[in-house]
């Protein structure tokens, strides 16, 4: 069978006009060699930066996948940061429920979401909050901006567009051959 | 190509270029009858299609709001999102998977067959199987489909030979690659499948069968249709004897028209075709257009629907290749020792990943979520589409807060299972999971209905003027010249995909709306 190469095959400009495209989807470019924990989010303009962080940090406790580094999560939340410019109903939503998330995570672990050491212990507090408007809108925009990144894409063996390769008629729409 | 004054009350008014009104327009066209369809999306043509789920889904969908109630799990799920249709030329035939069944005989007498069902409003077609069975033929011809008029079945892909084999195993022995309208061979001016996925996001080779490039262009060719885009049709208006004389539409700009008519035929799908029709409410009909049986709207179905993928330990890749790439037929039959009433089909599907994320299972987070997908490439999977029961109250009525940029009432769409339809959703889980775990599947997720792509019945034929909106040739019994064109004219939904029966339907109307004509009737 033809596999797909996972490795990250960077096309900005067709990346940039998908995002632009598609709200809420990434609106920069995933950079190599970004940590969640790092300076990258210093260059928010609204949101503070720790907010910034934390966000990376419940986007990944939320969609975990180990195959995938930092830089994806925070080309997912980077563009919260532009709607919280704009609307400051956003920006209210957003730093109040960090602020909520952190106030739980110091109850219960006397430190902030972002450093409590286990996945499933930030999970139980993310739990706590299942039901706000905060959460819910965290979850329904990472469906689009994490998994509408065609950088990810390869990441999980998917092709994204295929006609201007011709389809897969002669590349692999009936190749399998492993069943019995 | 035609272009009819707007005083001009010669043409025929067709709302809806999809597979009721695209088809009607080109038919009634080839007649020599001047037509104008009102279509409310703008004109997409194949070069303008993308492979990209979401950027497909802003270019071609219905977005506009609709609100929801009822125990579907869709209300929940999408509340403002019912339906998955497409408001552009060639509506929902631009999005369809291409799947073209004829109904079975029993499906078109369920109140005989099946008796009285609590909780159902049951009821025959006006027509059998024998009366469709020309048509249906008709329609296969002209949409090409597989398997019929010596045309071979498309090749089968990663994701129908992972079906199969599980389908063998188990011993079901209708199982093949499906009656598609896709060209497996090239025909009608159109090429052959290339395989290239993404048929629901507008096929980029048009070998799928679509009014957008097939009926539409014939139809311009004659010079008797003109095809409107950007028409959002917002009341339909009639005379002092209770004719319907003209459709009042909205144009790009925003500005209001009213296109005369010498009859009116409504196809704007299940949701919009009831809401045009209700939105039309006037002193001599203030209960809606054609609704003196108070059925517009009513017995509202989307068929049972729901999803089966699996994950194995080797790779798949579902989506390389034709979406809907074959069929389980076998429990299509009606068999209440399975504890339901009727049947359903299982037919391969496969989502994108940035679609696989919305819609494996909508609102679910962590590594049980993430697992799923991390599986992606190894999935395989299967659509499950069974009849649904009519009910009355299952409805689509007009919001009484909610209005859209013209001041109109959107469609508020009310749905609740049925026992029956929770009891074949049960069991079609239940069979396709059990397809793939004869083939090792290391995981299978039962899941749930994704937005209504099948929106079927709101405007239902019957005998008897009582019972339902249209006679059994899409006439509405209260007004002689206004007929109905789409699905809503389904009187009950059947197991299969509802596209040829909307075809051949047409075709007959627009023969019965010629012959009309000729003996001056309309």
């Amino acid at each position: 069978m033809r596999e797909v190469d996972r490795r990250s095959k960077i096309d900005r400009r067709n990346f940039l006009r998908t995002a632009a495209a598609v709200p809420p989807a990434a609106a920069v470019a995933v950079t190599t060699g970004l940590s969640i924990d790092g300076a990258w989010a210093d260059n928010a303009q609204t949101l503070k930066p720790d907010t910034m962080r934390t966000l990376a940090k419940v986007a990944r406790d939320i969609y975990p996948h180990d195959h995938l580094a930092d830089r994806y999560y925070i080309a997912a939340v980077t563009p919260w940061d532009a709607k919280a410019a704009s609307d400051p109903k956003v920006k209210a939503l957003l730093e109040e429920g960090v602020a909520l998330l952190n106030q739980l995570a110091q109850a219960t672990h006397k430190s902030a979401y972002a450093a409590v050491a286990w996945e499933e212990q930030r999970v139980a507090l993310l739990r706590e909050i299942e039901q706000t408007d905060f959460f819910g809108k965290l979850r329904s925009d990472l469906i689009a901006s994490l998994y509408n990144n065609p950088e990810v894409w390869p990441k999980f063996g998917y092709e994204g567009s295929s006609a201007e390769h011709g389809g897969y008629i002669n590349r692999g729409f009936d190749d399998i051959n492993w069943l019995s | 190509m035609a272009k009819f004054d707007l005083n001009d009350d010669g043409p025929i008014v067709i709302v809806g270029s999809g597979a009721g009104g695209g088809t009607l327009g080109n038919e009634l066209a080839q007649k020599g009858i001047k037509v104008v369809i009102l279509e409310a999306g703008g004109r997409n043509e194949i070069q303008d299609f993308v492979n990209d789920e979401w950027n497909s889904f802003i270019q071609l969908a219905w977005k506009d709001m609709r609100t929801t109630s009822g125990s579907w799990r869709v209300a929940h799920d999408f509340p403002n999102l019912p339906a998955w249709i497409v408001k552009s030329v060639g509506g929902s035939t631009v999005h369809w998977a291409g799947a073209s069944l004829r109904f079975d005989e029993h499906e078109f007498k369920i109140r005989t067959v099946y008796g009285d069902i609590a909780g159902a409003n049951l009821l025959d077609w006006p027509i059998s199987l024998a009366e469709m069975e020309p048509w249906y033929a008709k329609a296969e011809f002209k949409m090409g489909t597989t398997r019929t008029n010596g045309i071979p079945g498309l090749p089968g892909n990663n994701n129908f030979k992972v079906m199969e084999a599980g389908a063998r195993k188990l011993g079901y022995q209708q199982v093949h690659t499906g009656r598609m309208s896709i060209n497996s061979q090239p025909r009608d001016g159109r090429g052959a499948c290339q395989q290239i996925g993404f048929c629901f996001q507008g096929c980029k080779s048009g070998a799928k069968w679509s009014t957008l490039y097939t009926e539409i262009p014939k139809g311009e060719a004659t010079g008797n249709l003109e095809v409107r885009p950007n028409s959002m049709a917002v009341r339909i208006e009639h005379n002092a004897a209770g004719k319907v004389d003209g459709v009042v539409y909205v144009d790009a700009d925003g500005k209001m028209h009213k296109q005369k008519a010498r009859a009116v035929a409504v196809a704007g799908n299940s949701l919009e075709s009831p809401r045009l029709l209700l939105n039309s409410h006037s002193n001599m009909f203030p209960d809606g257009l054609a609704n003196s049986s108070g059925q517009v709207g009513r017995n509202y179905m989307r068929h049972m629907t729901g999803s089966v993928y699996a994950v194995f330990d080797k790779q798949v890749h579902m989506y390389r290749g034709t979406t809907m790439a074959g069929i389980i037929m076998d429990e299509a039959r009606h068999d209440p020792k399975r504890g339901f009433s009727g049947g359903y089909e299982m037919e391969t599907l496969s989502l994108g990943l940035p679609f696989m994320a919305a819609f494996l299972n909508p609102g679910a987070w962590g590594r049980s979520f993430t697992t799923a997908i991390d599986g992606y490439s190894n999935m395989a999977g299967m659509w499950l589409v069974g009849e649904d029961l009519p009910q009355e109250t299952n409805r689509v009525t007009l919001d009484p807060a909610a209005k859209d940029a013209n001041g109109m009432p959107v469609a508020s769409v009310h749905y609740d299972d049925h026992p029956n339809d929770i009891a074949m959703r049960n069991h079609a889980y239940q069979q396709g999971a059990a397809v793939y775990d004869a083939v090792g599947a290391t995981r299978t997720f039962p899941t749930p209905p994704y937005p209504s792509t099948h929106n079927l019945g709101t405007n239902r034929m019957s005998e008897k003027p009582r019972d339902g909106v249209v006679n059994k040739y899409g006439q509405t019994h209260d007004v002689k010249n206004l007929f109905v064109s789409d699905g809503s004219q389904f009187t009950t939904s059947a197991a299969c995909n509802p596209t040829l029966t909307i075809v051949t339907l047409a075709i007959r109307q627009a023969d019965y709306i010629g012959g009309a004509m000729q003996r001056g009737e309309i």
